[in-house]
């Protein structure tokens, strides 16, 4: 069953170049979907669509349909504040919020008008043990959050969106600061969540992309040149640019 | 080598030279302070803070001058702060970055270069006379507020644009509203910053005589106001009487209320700096 469906998606920014192409793609529940290219192909501005955070930026034109489990997400009647909650999103750069851990996982709850502190304390500790940081943290949840390593800093941002109990994860080249151990921790974190959640993940390499792709996407320059599984696209690619890329020819 | 040698003497000149021109600019300031200080220690004294003038201002005390600056200081905090911070939310947060919210930011720096007397002119103008307020706190303080006003709003404009942006992206990413991220993250973040500001605005407030002139300030009013629609004397109005309107006035009475007036206006800038270099060594980012 598919998740996601993006049908003939275009999106202009105010610069004025389509920065999506008429992408129409299938993204499935429980597994990991991993859209690589180039840089400037549009990776995040899709990601953005999905959470409708590109409501921020300033978009001139977009067109096609988006649905979540069949829900128009583009739709202007749509509640984004509950998308939002459903979609989670992971940046590039480890973000906390200026405040305790604690805090930081229970802040999304808290705006949403959550106050019953065993309902937010469980949802502390169950999002802390998801992201593979209960251990670390436990002791010191009340300590800034700013305090944590780069690592712990990242799988802090995952467990924060993991407190709101999405359905969605999106998460924009959450290792590309990171040193490889840690990495390795937030892929397998990823493997383990695939479970219970869809993960839409931008790698910040093509190795990563083939360690993690169940589903993978080549966009380049706004086009989606090739959707494949990952043990295929990684192997034997159909189309000329994305085995161009894959080997390190370009981008 | 000789050229190496000659280097280091031009750069120890030139250090030397910098240093110097620090302490030409340091000592008018600490001589205006101590001179103040010398001149004016003598006349303080228990009754001169609390009592009221006397034999034409030439004895006695301060004190309604003193009580007149605290309501002028309070009345345009009540106006100009939640007006100034209010439109600054707008403009850094809300505001599209077009050519009408440009204008109004141009307006905004240009308000803070106008002379103080054109503020006041305009308080008499309008809230004097046209409102017919009066010479009357209420009308000062408002005169008060529009000249303190630009300088709240750029500065509270300052530091919500300090605050990271990427603090709001994520927040509403995590299903905040626009105005819950500022709220909680934005303004709490911010707030070291615009308290600066604020009171930077309020000591400019408190320490100006043209503004007052014409709007409130009393010559000589022996008593306490006791309603915002009552004049009433002010430390800078009152220096400015005292050291030009009234003859054979003792020089301690004039350099005594120098003092008092630079005490209280000393006193918000050292609380406005101690709270920036707190809100920097705790901040987290
Ligand atoms: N907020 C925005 N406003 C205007 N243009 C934007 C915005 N975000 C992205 N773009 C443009 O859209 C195009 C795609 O950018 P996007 O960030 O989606 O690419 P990307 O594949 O994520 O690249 P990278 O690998 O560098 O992160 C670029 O040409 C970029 O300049
Ligand atoms: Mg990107």
């Amino acid at each position: 069953m598919n998740k996601i469906s993006i049908q003939n998606y275009s999106l202009q920014y105010s610069d004025g170049t389509e920065s999506l192409r008429n992408i129409s793609l299938e993204i499935p529940a429980n597994q990991i979907t991993v859209v690589f290219g180039p840089a400037g192909g549009g990776k995040s501005s899709l990601l953005r669509v999905l959470n409708r955070l590109n409501d921020l930026a300033d978009v001139i034109h977009q067109e096609g349909n988006v649905y979540l489990d069949s829900v128009d997400i583009l739709s202007n009647k749509l509640d984004v504040i509950n998308l939002r909650r459903q979609v989670g999103m992971v940046f590039a750069r480890p973000v906390v919020l200026p405040f305790s851990i604690r805090q930081n996982l229970t802040y999304g709850l808290e705006v949403a008008g959550e106050k019953d502190t065993e309902r937010l304390n469980y949802a502390v500790e169950n999002s802390l043990h998801k992201a593979a940081l209960w251990e670390e943290v436990k002791d010191r949840l009340d300590d800034p959050a700013i305090a944590l390593s780069g690592g712990q800093q990242q799988r802090l941002c995952l467990a924060r969106v993991l407190a709101l109990e999405p359905e969605v994860i999106l998460l924009d080249e959450p290792t590309s600061g990171l040193d490889p151990i840690s990495t390795g921790k937030v892929e397998a974190s990823l493997q383990d969540l695939k479970r219970d959640y869809t993960i839409i993940l931008v790698p910040h390499s093509v190795q990563q992309a083939a360690r993690t792709a169940d589903l993978a996407v080549f966009l380049l320059q706004g086009e989606l040149v090739e959707t494949a599984r990952g043990e295929v696209m990684f192997t034997n690619p159909q189309d000329q640019r994305t085995e161009d890329y894959i080997q390190g020819r370009f981008g | 080598m000789k050229s190496s040698h000659m280097r280091h003497r031009q750069q120890q000149f030139g250090f030397s030279l910098l240093t110097l021109m620090t302490l030409f600019t340091v000592i008018p300031i600490a001589g205006v302070v101590i001179y103040i200080l010398i001149l004016g220690t003598p006349a303080i004294n228990w009754e001169f803070l609390t009592g009221f003038p006397r034999e034409g201002m030439r004895a006695g005390g301060i004190w309604p001058a003193i009580v007149g600056t605290f309501y002028l200081t309070l009345g345009t905090s009540v106006f100009a702060v939640p007006f100034g911070i209010g439109a600054a939310i707008y403009l850094s947060e809300y505001a599209s970055d077009n050519r009408a919210t440009q204008l109004i930011r141009i307006a905004i720096i240009n308000l803070a270069g106008i002379p103080s007397v054109v503020y006041g002119l305009f308080g008499l103008g309008l809230f004097v006379l046209f409102l017919n307020f009066g010479t009357s706190i209420l009308a000062g303080s408002l005169t008060l507020s529009i000249m303190t006003l630009p300088v709240i709003i750029s500065t509270t404009e300052e530091a919500l644009r300090a605050v990271p942006q990427a603090f709001r992206t994520v927040s509403i990413s995590v299903g905040a509203t626009k105005w819950q991220t500022i709220r909680r993250i934005v303004l709490p973040q911010a707030l070291p910053g615009i308290l600066t500001g604020v009171i930077l605005g309020l000591e400019r407030a408190a320490g100006e005589t043209a503004p007052i002139l014409f709007t409130v300030a009393a010559f000589f009013l022996p008593r306490l106001p006791n309603s915002p629609l009552d004049a009433t004397m002010a430390l800078p109005y009152h220096l400015y009487v005292i050291s030009t309107q009234v003859p054979g006035m003792p020089i301690k009475i004039q350099y005594g209320t120098a003092l008092v007036l630079l005490v209280f206006v000393l006193s918000m800038n050292i609380i406005a700096t101690s709270i920036r270099s707190r809100a920097r060594a705790r901040r987290q980012w």
